[in-house]
């Protein structure tokens, strides 16, 4: 995509009425490589606070990669190189001087596939806490971990079995322990990488009703294949296609009325 | 595609004739394989079992009052130090009573072996009121007793009937004849002249194979060959002379009188003798109760002579033999007598320099592979690194002994023969290879857990020690314990540091000379005593034991810690 039709692009989408809400995550142009092969191309973004913003976009599009550019999770991929420039409430991610660890505690993370440490439920959950030194004593690390499996709404279903394996749970109560692992830490954003795709349409659901819940607490970004997922939980919805942001706007707005051609092929499920 | 057609069958058939065949091939690998397996074991075993028990004379015996001073009658040291041949002589002469000869007796004394008195002293140092008493103790036998009541041809099939005349001794010891009055020894002599005949025979045979060479240098032998073959003959055609038996064929005894006489020449109607067991006396011995005993190996064919073949027949006959586990050899360092011989020295020293080994490689090993696998940038020094260390693992290990010998000995100046060294240079050898089962096991472990313990926050460094590393850790004690095993087995580059010498002591520090179990086995096998070839199977099914051991626990650990993620 040349500079002008970007540019033409960005105007059209500020066109659209801005998110009531403050903007917590300002990404512009940002372009990922691994090696040689561009990824993502000019990425420019805004994330609303406390709402739930969807990625939507066909396999390989790019909505991954960018979702790992929030936390820098690319940066463990050695040959990953970003540029551009992605601001967390005014402050860049990529500045030097950044504790990137800190940043990861205030930007966290769930996976596609669930993967709970092999230790005990609580253990999971107590793990985030411990390092970064939230708890003073033995009791105020059990009330993080009780609050932070309520507020997953898994505590009633494992509270007997705090001290079993976390890995001997089912599937999607192993993802809500992610989801209590993430807020343990009292992040500010929780980035989801299609949380739903190894789950059961019941634990699916448990999932969306609780990401609406969290999106009152934190801000929440959620990469899915799944577009009546993306309807059904999101606020604003980004369409990726081949490492280009092709649309954004609020979720009734992309599926109602799409404004780009591949948006509406996509959605109407011509391919993808 | 037609697949009922004729072409589409036989391809169909061609394919599973195919498969067949494989699977064939597979299986007579494997066979082929067990069987040689099992042939390996087998014969370690029929070799090494014989040496896990060890026989001994249960005698009584005087222990007299004045073996140690009275000063120092509870003195270890004086005890231990004091002369016990005598007692131990006078003990066999008192179970086997009325011995003249000199050279009798000495092979009576050289039954028993040069550490026989050990147990016995040991009794009176645990109490020393024996001193002055009889006591019954457990004499060890020589290594070659010791094999012949084991029935690994160091002796002989005995067989035995009964006299048919009167038999009448000319005395009860030294040199007697004994007459019969019957023709009892008529078949022995008809069938060592036939045995003569034989032999006659094939020497000619030989002298006629020379013949052809025609060589002139051989005529002297033919002539030899030729002449020995004559006088056989001669011997076998005549008649009514006495036969004088040689060791070169089965010796035959008469037991009579409580006695045993060897014959050495054999007439139709009498013997002439020399006793090896004395007579109860010259009486005439009636008809059964004498025998004619055949010790059916020639003498020259085996390791015990007719008198100890005689001796040890007859103390089992007294039921003094006792068979028993064979501790010594677990507790006993090595030793120049094969009795004595035991492997705790080689055990001590294996541990002792495994020890060294796993102190040095294990921390450096995974340290090394989490740096490598983790932390290492990806540039063209990380990929020489681990290609050397891939390269390092299949270095010859004598290399690494050669390494050690000029490094620690010779540059560091480092003690020879110390498990110190032997560690250091088993370190070079296994650290490759915990390396390399290192990075493998933190590989192995996916990268979901550490994107999941980085995604709350955590460094990289608390990732890799909290979570990733114990994961790893069951793979990585199976290659450590892999990697022992290989240490544990090592014979070549110890070798060259000095841990091949002959020595007795257990050592008890790390710069203390000392060898470990396979040298010692090598060491053994050297050895000509046959004692020492069944010491030295019995060693090697420790050492299998141990390597057997290692392994298990290590497919154990492998099996319980197995994950599915």
């Amino acid at each position: 995509m040349d500079m002008a039709v970007q540019k033409a692009f960005t105007e059209e989408a500020s066109a659209i009425p801005a998110p009531s809400k403050k903007v917590k995550v300002v990404a512009r142009d940002v372009n990922v490589f691994y090696s040689e092969k561009q990824a993502l191309k000019d990425v420019s973004v805004d994330i609303p606070e406390h709402a739930v913003m969807a990625f939507i976009g066909p396999s390989g599009c790019g909505k991954s990669t960018f979702l790992r550019c929030i936390n820098r999770m690319n940066d463990t991929i050695p040959t990953c190189r970003v540029t551009g420039t992605i601001e967390i409430d005014g402050a860049d991610i990529y500045d030097p001087k950044l504790d990137v660890v800190q940043l990861r505690a205030r930007v966290g993370m769930v996976f596609q596939k669930p993967n709970p440490f092999p230790k005990s439920v609580y253990e999971n959950v107590a793990y985030g806490p411990r390092i970064h030194g939230l708890a003073r004593s033995k009791a105020e690390l059990d009330d993080i971990v009780a609050s932070s499996l309520k507020r997953a709404g898994l505590f009633d279903e494992v509270k007997d079995r705090l001290l079993d394996s976390g890995t001997g749970l089912s599937g999607g109560q192993q993802q809500r322990l992610c989801i209590a692992r993430a807020i343990a830490v009292e992040p500010e954003i929780i980035l989801m990488d299609e949380p739903c795709s190894a789950l059961d349409p019941i634990a699916t659901a448990k999932i969306e009703e609780l990401m609406e819940e969290l999106a009152e607490t934190y801000t929440i970004v959620i990469v899915t294949h799944s577009m009546q997922q993306a309807a059904r939980v999101s606020q604003r919805t980004a369409f990726f296609h081949l490492g280009e942001l092709v649309e954004e706007g609020p979720t009734e707005a992309i599926f109602n009325a799409p404004k780009d051609k591949r948006t509406q092929d996509y959605i109407t499920g011509r391919f993808g | 595609m037609d697949l009922t057609s004729g072409a589409a069958q036989a391809r169909v058939r061609r394919r599973y004739r195919a498969e067949a065949r494989f699977r064939a091939y597979g299986l007579v690998a494997l066979a082929v394989a067990g069987v040689f397996l099992v042939a390996l074991i087998a014969d370690i075993v029929r070799k090494g079992l014989p040496a896990f028990t060890q026989h001994a004379l249960v005698l009584d015996v005087a222990v007299p009052a004045d073996l140690v001073d009275q000063q120092v009658r509870t003195d270890p040291v004086a005890i231990r130090g004091a002369d016990y041949f005598p007692v131990m002589r006078d003990a066999l002469k008192a179970a086997i009573p009325n011995i003249e000869s000199r050279s009798a007796e000495k092979t009576l004394t050289r039954l028993l072996s040069a550490g026989a008195a050990n147990r016995l002293a040991s009794m009176i140092v645990a109490d020393p009121t024996l001193i002055g008493r009889t006591v019954k103790v457990p004499l060890l036998l020589s290594a070659n007793a010791d094999l012949y009541f084991k029935g690994t041809g160091v002796g002989t099939p005995i067989t035995e009937r009964s006299g048919r005349g009167i038999a009448t001794p000319s005395g009860t010891s030294g040199e007697i004849t004994i007459l019969v009055s019957s023709n009892d020894f008529a078949e022995n002599l008809v069938a060592i002249k036939r045995g003569l005949g034989e032999r006659a025979s094939l020497l000619t045979a030989e002298a006629n194979r020379l013949q052809r060479f025609g060589s002139a240098s051989l005529a002297d032998r033919i002539k030899e060959l030729h002449e020995e073959a004559a006088a056989l003959r001669a011997r076998v055609e005549q008649p009514k002379v006495e036969e004088a038996l040689d060791s070169n064929v089965p010796s035959l005894l008469v037991a009579i009188n409580g006695g045993l006489v060897k014959i050495t020449k054999l007439g139709d109607m009498g013997i002439t003798g020399e006793v090896l067991l004395p007579l109860g006396s010259r009486a005439d011995a009636q008809p059964g109760d004498w025998k004619i005993v055949t010790y059916e190996t020639a003498e020259s064919n085996r390791k015990a002579t007719d008198q100890e073949v005689a001796f040890l027949e007859r103390f089992k006959t007294l039921g003094a033999v006792e068979a028993s586990f064979n501790t010594l050899f677990f507790v006993g360092g090595d030793s120049r007598e094969p009795e004595l011989a035991g492997i705790r020295g080689a055990l001590t020293g294996s541990a002792l320099t495994l020890l060294v080994t796993l102190v040095l490689c294990l921390p450096i090993g995974v340290l090394a592979a989490i740096y490598l696998e983790e932390f290492a940038p990806r540039n063209r020094l990380t990929d020489l690194i681990e290609v050397n260390i891939n390269n390092l693992a299949a270095v010859p290990s004598i290399v690494f002994g050669l390494l050690g010998l000029a490094m620690f000995l010779n540059f560091f100046g480092l003690p020879r023969s110390a498990p110190l060294v032997g560690g250091l240079v088993l370190g070079l050898l296994v650290l490759p290879t915990i390396i390399i089962a290192a990075r493998a096991a933190l590989k192995a472990v996916p990268p979901s857990i550490k994107e999941a313990a980085l995604g709350v926050g955590a460094s990289h460094q608390q990732a890799v020690l909290h979570h990733i590393l114990p994961l790893a850790v069951p793979g990585i004690m199976t290659g450590a314990i892999i990697g022992m095993a290989h240490a544990l087995g090592e014979t070549a580059p110890l070798l060259m540091i000095g841990m091949v010498a002959f020595i007795v002591d257990v050592p008890k520090t790390l710069t203390e000379a000392a060898t470990v179990l396979p040298v010692q086995i090598y060491l053994w096998s050297d050895l000509p005593e046959p004692a020492f070839q069944y010491k030295t199977a019995a060693a090697i099914m420790v050492l299998l034991m141990f390597l057997f051991a290692m392994n298990g626990i290590a497919i154990w650990l492998r099996k319980k810690f197995e994950r599915r993620w």
